[in-house]
């Protein structure tokens, strides 16, 4: 068997794989959090809870409508994307032109009260969401036994990070979006409804969340704490691919799981803060980030 | 009067009050202070369920002893040793609290066993699995062990599946004080049954995705994956366990410590047929399902092995201080030491020189879905283990202040 620094080859696929689809979750969440702070300039600390929400709405779902993975897959994201909007609208929008920091105390304290709000309902042993049937099994690799489940995971995201950023990038609809950011008033001048525009922006940022939430529902137990969990990480690989960007985040989500599936190898006590040490370095060789334009 | 003499009176006073709490009651009051996870990977195993279980005790009492009322305090110590100790200390020195009830996490539940001694407050341990409480860091004197330990644990589980032909195992471990132990005791269980070691990762607690330990220990070979975590550690890496296929690739998997919740959280689809050791279980007998159904009816759950154990250890320390008339530690943790431990948790119990609480433990197993009546029917008792084949003995131990 070939090795490689003294780990057999076969294992390191297994675990680089198995990287790349915990980047998946990263990528998603990044993006949605990339896309708000670069188009809204809002630092969204809700999005954690708002994963969590998307969760435990699919969870619902199920559980009160009897409505399945793939409906959920689709109605998740719309109703908290939805919710998204009104958060927007009414508790965001008021304080647009204050500070920055106040946004992000508002979020902050929002991720909070949801977070307690269903910790209080659902305690934090958490619910379970079985896998779709579709979805049960796995292929064996030769190298690893991949379940079908993580395979659509690291697919689906692939999707939806594309789309999104061939969205931002690439359509009228975007150039609008990235526009009325540099400039609000010229952009209303031609015609657009701006606010609208960061309205709609906020919500799908955060039907991103929603959608990894419920691609999570099935592989984590469905509980309040799942959004805590996992925010204080992707918001460290936003800040390594540079804030706001689009692309960086995308790029540095999947890289970041590769490299903590490659810690979890050679050094696993230190998986939990590799990305943060990754921070550091990158703030202090490239304090924009590695995707990010200097300031 | 002068401020001298006010001064001096009040000494004089104060003096006469320390004078006095060593043989009544101090201050007036029994004071309880729990200090456990309210929030974290262990809260729904501990938590509100642990105060429920707590108050259900002071309330047997009749809310007071000797007409001097008992007093409850909780706070969350968030899975930090720190905030624990800081706890202990000001409930100590300020609070003047009697006794500290120690809920899940061993790395806090030995920095209280450190301070409690110190301050000479009685201290039980129910949430914390670390045998060390009455080993390496024993306080004989005031801390006291209660529900399990992580001894227990390998005895049960890890020597009954090596009993079985399962002798080659790979740990995947919770990396601070808890699972080190745990999977320390478990690899002498093995080894001591003729089975063998052939690896382990430790993972950070917490953690969300196990799968690529998982898939090291797939990749080791072993016939055994042996869990040494809990709360929602366990629930995520006996689910990830499934969803990999360990089972279907012919290894077998070992949950060191599985608590009812736990069972509750992944599922009876995916925990069937897991081995389990525990301290208690609420359908354990007549007792225990009177009790658990009482407790049911208030906490909306049936209690977990740690829930009931908190119960136990505020009933019996109630009774002690009834007893010997006072709420002094030293006494009170000696008068334990005399009396017979039987309730709706204990069986067979009694409070050992060295401050471990030896009952009988129960080896089961997960039902499957077709066996189970309803939530919280999930065990089958497979047997009962004599507290003195469960636990360690006091000779084999390393409690120096015991062994003379």
């Amino acid at each position: 068997m070939m090795d490689l620094l003294g780990i057999p080859l076969p294992v390191l696929m297994g675990q680089l794989l198995i990287g790349l689809i915990n980047g998946a979750f990263y990528a998603v969440l990044s993006l949605g959090l990339a896309l708000i702070f670069g188009l809204l300039n809002i630092v969204n600390f809700a999005h954690g809870a708002l994963y969590m929400v998307g969760a435990f709405v699919a969870f619902l779902l199920l559980d009160v409508l009897g409505i399945g993975y793939w409906w959920a897959l689709l109605l998740s994201p719309v109703i908290v994307g939805l919710f998204g909007m009104v958060i927007e609208r009414f508790l965001l929008r008021p304080i647009a032109d204050l500070d920055h920091l106040y946004g992000l105390l508002l979020t902050f304290g929002l991720a909070l009260l949801l977070e307690g709000l269903f910790r209080q309902v659902y305690g934090v042993a958490g619910e379970t969401y079985a896998i779709p049937d579709s979805l049960q099994g796995g292929y064996n690799l030769g190298f690893m036994f991949l379940p079908t489940y993580r395979a659509w995971v690291l697919a689906a995201s692939i999707v939806v990070c594309a789309a999104t950023w061939y969205l931002i990038e690439m359509t009228r609809l975007g150039a609008t979006m990235r526009a009325a950011v540099e400039n609000a008033d010229l952009v209303r001048a031609f015609g657009v409804n701006v606010p609208l525009l960061v309205t709609v922006t906020y919500g799908f940022g955060v039907a991103l969340a929603a959608f990894a939430g419920v691609l999570a529902a099935p592989i984590y137990s469905v509980n309040p704490l799942m959004g805590s969990n996992i925010i204080i990480v992707v918001f460290a690989i936003v800040v390594i691919g540079g804030l706001g960007s689009i692309k960086g985040a995308i790029i540095s989500g999947f890289l970041l799981g590769l490299f903590e599936g490659l810690t979890r190898v050679f050094y696993p006590e230190a998986s939990n803060i590799i990305i943060f040490v990754v921070m550091a370095i990158v703030l202090i060789v490239r304090p924009a980030g590695l995707f990010g334009k200097a300031a | 009067m002068t401020r001298t003499k006010a001064t001096l009176l009040a000494g004089a006073a104060s003096l006469l009050a320390t004078a006095a709490s060593a043989q009544g009651i101090s201050n007036d009051t029994v004071k309880i202070g729990m200090i456990l996870d309210m929030s974290g990977a262990y809260s729904a195993l501990d938590g509100e369920g642990s105060i429920a279980a707590v108050r259900m005790a002071i309330e047997e009492m009749g809310g007071e002893i000797d007409g001097k009322p008992i007093e409850l305090l909780t706070a969350d110590h968030q899975n930090k040793a720190d905030i624990g100790s800081n706890l202990a200390r000001q409930w100590a020195d300020q609070e003047n609290v009697d006794m500290i009830l120690g809920g899940a996490n061993s790395g806090v539940g030995i920095a209280l066993q450190d301070i409690t001694s110190e301050k000479g407050i009685a201290y039980i341990n129910n949430g914390a699995a670390t045998a060390a409480l009455t080993n390496e860091n024993c306080a004989p004197e005031t801390g006291l062990h209660w529900t399990y330990d992580t001894d227990a644990l390998a005895n049960g589980t890890a020597v009954a599946m090596v009993k079985e032909g399962k002798k080659s195992w790979y740990f995947i471990t919770a990396d601070y004080t808890f699972g080190q132990k745990l999977q320390e005791n478990a690899s002498e269980a093995v080894k001591a049954n003729g089975g063998e070691v052939l690896g382990s990762v430790a993972a950070p607690f917490p953690t969300q995705d196990f799968s690529s330990f998982i898939l090291q220990a797939q990749a080791s070979g072993a016939q055994v994956i042996g869990l040494a975590n809990a709360g929602t550690d366990t629930q995520n890496s006996v689910k990830q366990a499934q969803e990999f296929g360990v089972v279907q690739g012919g290894q077998s998997l070992a949950s060191l410590l599985l608590f009812l919740t736990d069972v509750d959280a992944i599922g009876l689809d995916v925990a069937q047929g897991l081995t389990l050791t525990t301290g208690f279980y609420w359908d354990q007998d007549e007792e225990a399902r009177a009790w658990s159904s009482k407790f049911e009816e208030r906490f909306g759950a049936k209690p977990t092995m740690v829930q009931a154990g908190m119960y136990s250890s505020a009933l019996n320390y109630l009774k002690a201080v009834q007893e010997a008339g006072t709420d002094d530690a030293k006494t009170v943790v000696a008068q334990l030491k005399e009396m017979p431990i039987e309730d709706a948790f204990a069986r067979n119990g009694r409070v050992r020189e060295d401050g471990l609480m030896v009952h009988d433990m129960f080896l089961a197993e997960v039902k499957t879905p077709d066996e189970s009546e309803g939530r919280w029917d999930y065990y089958n008792i497979i047997r009962t283990i004599p507290g003195d084949e469960a636990f360690r003995s006091i000779e084999d131990g390393t409690c120096e202040a015991v062994k003379g």
